[in-house]
């Protein structure tokens, strides 16, 4: 039985690892082509046909694009994630405190999201069709609805500009006592949150009202279990499996998609960095941030789908 | 003596998802005396569950008590509070429910399920808890008694979930337990095990039961006094003894006459030529990937080999999991057959129905057990019925409306129900659609799977006596797939017996009555009979028991 679970196990890993090289090859490929030459880009039009052509031979720009794809794939295995075309320092340098920043901002949103995301959600599907249940519903979906950049630039009319309480920018490096880290997170965070706890009530709700209807846990109710303890015991620990997935998902979000708001706050992450190297063309950039945000979703889905493995009795 | 239970005037209200009120239980009174069992019998819908479950002080969702009171131990749970009705319930009164592999939680291990109304209700420590779980094993005689408490459900066979949820039940030695249909889903072979152990502990604890079922004969062996419900009502009440012999109620006899032996009668149709109409040699069928040798991993059927005499009948009875269901399914090709022979009316068949012409698809007809599933819930009946006619004799317009009344006619529906849709009919006028549906394409053979097995005893009488009534008028032959033996008597002339996917016996009931074969004189021999006294006088080769039974 246990060979048999290190088995589902690895074969969902293999499978990662799978879609990973199919992703780094589709990334590889829809970035080399962007219409316009890398090395004309950089000398500017001034710039004469033989130097244009050494250019092109030093960042082995004239060879096969296969050759050059598997060239990228060695270095980014040994780590190196290549020279940005722009300022020509390596693009891990670029990426390093911008990366920290990014998770900073997940990890704290994380925290916030997920435990509100699941008290939401189960009370919400225990007491289905009560007023609370109603108004919990009618808010998320009324969240869901409204677009990020909406309710991020609400904040900061009410917060920053009637109120005064918070900076409308975030520069995460200017934090020097906890006060000001409070200060300097709470919009961002407050943004996100409403953004990604939206559809993990959603989908609590539904996962948990799926395992109440169960005979199991009306055998529960009859043996004189309470309805906390009948929905918590028995209910929630058969909707792991589909309530991970949910969270993973939404999380994902934090990771790649939080680029809206790092504009807005103007936050120095991972995904502002990213947009400003497709404005400068800066092909390894552009690259290296696609496969962070490709491994940061395969990790946590890879992991959901982990944990929905070993919460299943009949296959652990 | 005062009683342990007493209901008076007790009113349930359901509200339909059209927001409609309808009182499903109309006003009942019902005593129990400690230590008494108490049968509530009926067919579904009768309320029996629904009754069973209130004097939990509990109603499903969408159901509430609208009226009376339910006095248990002198309390009354109509009155109590939700939190006063929790310590009522498991303590007091317990609950065995009907599908114990759906009752219990499939991620907890057993022994946590078992010992659980002792944590809840802090009755003793876990370790004392344990041990009386496991003497509670020994005495539902549950293999290895120390060890199963700590598998999880789907780790055991159905049988023992059962007796593993009447010890759940029995844990907190409650003054009553209620057992709804407990064996129903099990097989005949096991549910006599099942039902030994429950009157054994129930006989030994002194505790008062209600036992709900639709089966006369099971309640026969267990119960004191009978209550016939029909339409949430009580229609008759009696000792066992009496309601069995002198039923007074016309329908407390219609149940009864379920079990009176109904002769097949003579074979009917005249028979011009005695070429067999389908002929099945060295069939296997199964599932999973194909091995080296061309068959399958998980072979269900193994090399079966059958005849059927046009305007005969051929039944195959077997207990869950024989290959019966897999057989049909490949006779009619959704699962083709890894080797073997199929011949209809002389022709070869292919064994997948891809391959089959389009009227050799029209002559062998199949009808699944659940007309639920088999029915496409978006189309109206009409066009339900409409389908094989324009695929099998290509009939449009108004030709085909005439074929589709005449179909209706034959199975006895009314025309009215032309334009609803599968929800908006009862289980019985769904398995007769379904059954109209083959007979729109003319077939000349009809595989039954299990067709009655989800309808009520008088319901499934009635589409018993509609098949014989077609096959009169048809010249249609059936195979009949059921594990219900009485059923396939009824209706067949040949019935094939089959264990673990091989067929053990066949027999001609005509000729002989009496299976030679050691499996099936169990098969046989294990048909509940409404003499009360039959389960403690039925004899069973220890043996025999060993060999077959798995429950």
């Amino acid at each position: 039985m246990r060979t048999y679970v290190l088995g589902l196990i690895a074969n969902r890993l293999g499978s990662s690892a799978l879609t990973l090289l199919i992703v780094s090859f589709a990334v590889f490929f829809a970035t080399a082509m962007l219409p316009g030459d890398t090395a004309t880009i950089l000398l500017g039009q001034a710039a004469t046909p033989e130097a244009v052509a050494g250019l092109r031979a030093a960042m082995h720009l004239d060879e096969p694009a296969f050759l050059r794809f598997a060239r990228w794939l060695v270095g980014l295995l040994h780590g190196d994630l290549g020279t940005s075309y722009v300022n020509n320092v390596p693009v891990a340098d670029l990426i390093g405190t911008r990366f920290v920043n990014t998770m900073r901002l997940a990890g704290i949103t994380t925290f916030f999201a997920v435990p509100l995301s699941l008290a939401l959600g189960i009370t919400a599907a225990m007491f289905r069709g009560s007023v609370y249940d109603r108004v919990v519903t009618v808010l998320t979906i009324g969240i869901i609805s409204v677009p990020e950049f909406m309710i991020a630039t609400s904040a900061v009319l009410l917060f920053s500009v009637y109120l005064k309480w918070l900076p409308a920018l975030s520069f995460a490096s200017d934090a020097t006592s906890f006060a000001q880290v409070l200060k300097i997170y709470a919009m961002p965070v407050i943004t996100l949150t409403f953004v990604v706890s939206a559809q993990m009530i959603r989908m609590t709700r539904a996962a948990v009202i799926d395992t109440i209807n169960t005979p199991y846990v009306e055998a529960a109710i009859l043996k004189g279990a309470s309805r906390w303890r009948a929905v918590l015991l028995h209910a929630l620990p058969n909707a792991v499996g589909p309530i991970a997935n949910a969270i993973a998902l939404s999380l994902s979000y934090l990771v790649g998609g939080v680029i809206i708001v790092e504009t807005i706050f103007n936050y120095p992450g991972i995904a502002k960095l990213m947009v400003d190297g497709v404005s400068t063309r800066d092909l390894p950039l552009i690259q290296s941030c696609a496969i962070i945000f490709c491994v940061g979703y395969l990790t946590l889905i890879t992991f959901a789908d982990i944990v929905a493995i070993l919460a299943n009795p009949r296959v652990r | 003596m005062e009683n342990l239970v007493e209901i008076r005037n007790l009113k349930v209200e359901a509200t339909t998802d059209a927001g409609r009120r309808l009182e499903i239980i109309k006003g009942i009174d019902l005593d129990i005396a400690p230590g008494e069992i108490v049968a509530l019998i009926g067919e579904s819908g009768s309320g029996k569950t629904t009754i069973a479950l209130t004097i939990m002080g509990y109603a499903r969702p969408g159901c509430r008590i609208s009226g009376g009171s339910i006095t248990v131990a002198g309390k009354n749970m109509v009155a109590l509070g939700e939190r006063q009705r929790a310590q009522v319930r498991g303590l007091e009164v317990s609950y065995v429910p009907q599908s114990a592999a759906a009752a219990f939680n499939p991620s907890k291990r057993i022994i946590d399920q078992v010992v659980e109304v002792t944590r809840i209700h802090r009755l003793m420590p876990l370790a004392q808890a344990r041990e009386k779980a496991i003497s509670l094993f020994r005495a539902l005689s549950l293999p290895d008694p120390e060890g199963i408490g700590y598998r999880y459900p789907h780790q055991v066979s159905g049988g023992q979930l059962q007796r593993l949820a009447a010890a759940m039940a029995l844990i907190a030695d409650p003054k009553l337990v209620i057992f709804d249909e407990p064996t129903t889903a099990l097989d005949v072979t096991t549910q006599i095990e099942v039902l030994r152990a429950f009157k054994a502990v129930m006989k030994k604890s002194g505790s008062a039961g209600v036992y709900v079922s639709h089966d006369l004969a099971v309640v026969a062996q267990i119960a004191d006094r009978i209550v016939v419900l029909r339409g949430g009502e009580v229609q008759e009440v009696g000792n066992t003894a009496d309601i069995l012999s002198n039923a007074r109620h016309p329908y407390t006899r219609e149940l009864l006459s379920a079990f009176e032996p109904k002769a097949r009668g003579a074979s009917v149709v005249a028979v011009a030529e005695s070429r067999p109409l389908l002929q099945v040699s060295g069939l296997i069928a199964g599932y999973g990937p194909t091995q080296a040798d061309g068959l399958p991993l998980v072979r269900a059927v193994q090399e079966a080999s059958l005849s059927l005499e046009r305007g005969r009948n051929l039944g195959i009875i077997g207990e869950s999991g024989c290959g019966k269901s897999t057989l049909a399914r490949s006779i009619a090709g959704i699962l083709p057959a890894s080797a073997g022979k199929l011949t209809l009316d002389g022709r070869e068949l292919a064994r997948s129905a891809r391959q089959r012409s389009r009227e050799q698809l029209r002559e062998l007809q199949i009808v699944f057990q659940h007309a639920d599933t088999s029915l496409n819930p978006a189309k109206s009946i009409e066009e339900i019925l409409g389908r094989p006619l324009k695929f099998y004799h290509g009939m449009k317009g108004k030709a085909r409306d005439a074929r589709i009344d005449e179909l209706l006619d034959m199975v006895r529906l009314p025309k009215s129900l032309r334009s609803r849709t599968p929800a908006e009919l009862s289980g019985g006028q769904k398995q007769r659609v379904n059954f109209a549906r083959a007979l729109a394409a003319e077939p000349k053979l009809i595989v039954c799977d299990e067709i009655t097995s989800a309808l009520d005893t008088v319901v499934a009488a009635a589409v018993i006596d509609l098949l014989k009534e077609m096959q009169r008028e048809l010249a249609l032959s059936y195979i009949f797939i059921s594990h219900d033996l009485s059923v396939v008597e009824a209706i067949c002339d040949e019935i094939v017996v089959m264990y673990n996917g091989r067929k053990v016996e066949e027999i001609t009931p005509a000729r002989s009555k009496v299976p030679q074969h050691p499996y099936s004189q169990l098969l046989f021999s294990s048909v509940p009979k409404l003499d009360p006294g039959w389960l403690d006088s039925l004899e069973r080769d220890p043996e025999l028991v060993k060999t077959y039974v798995h429950g």
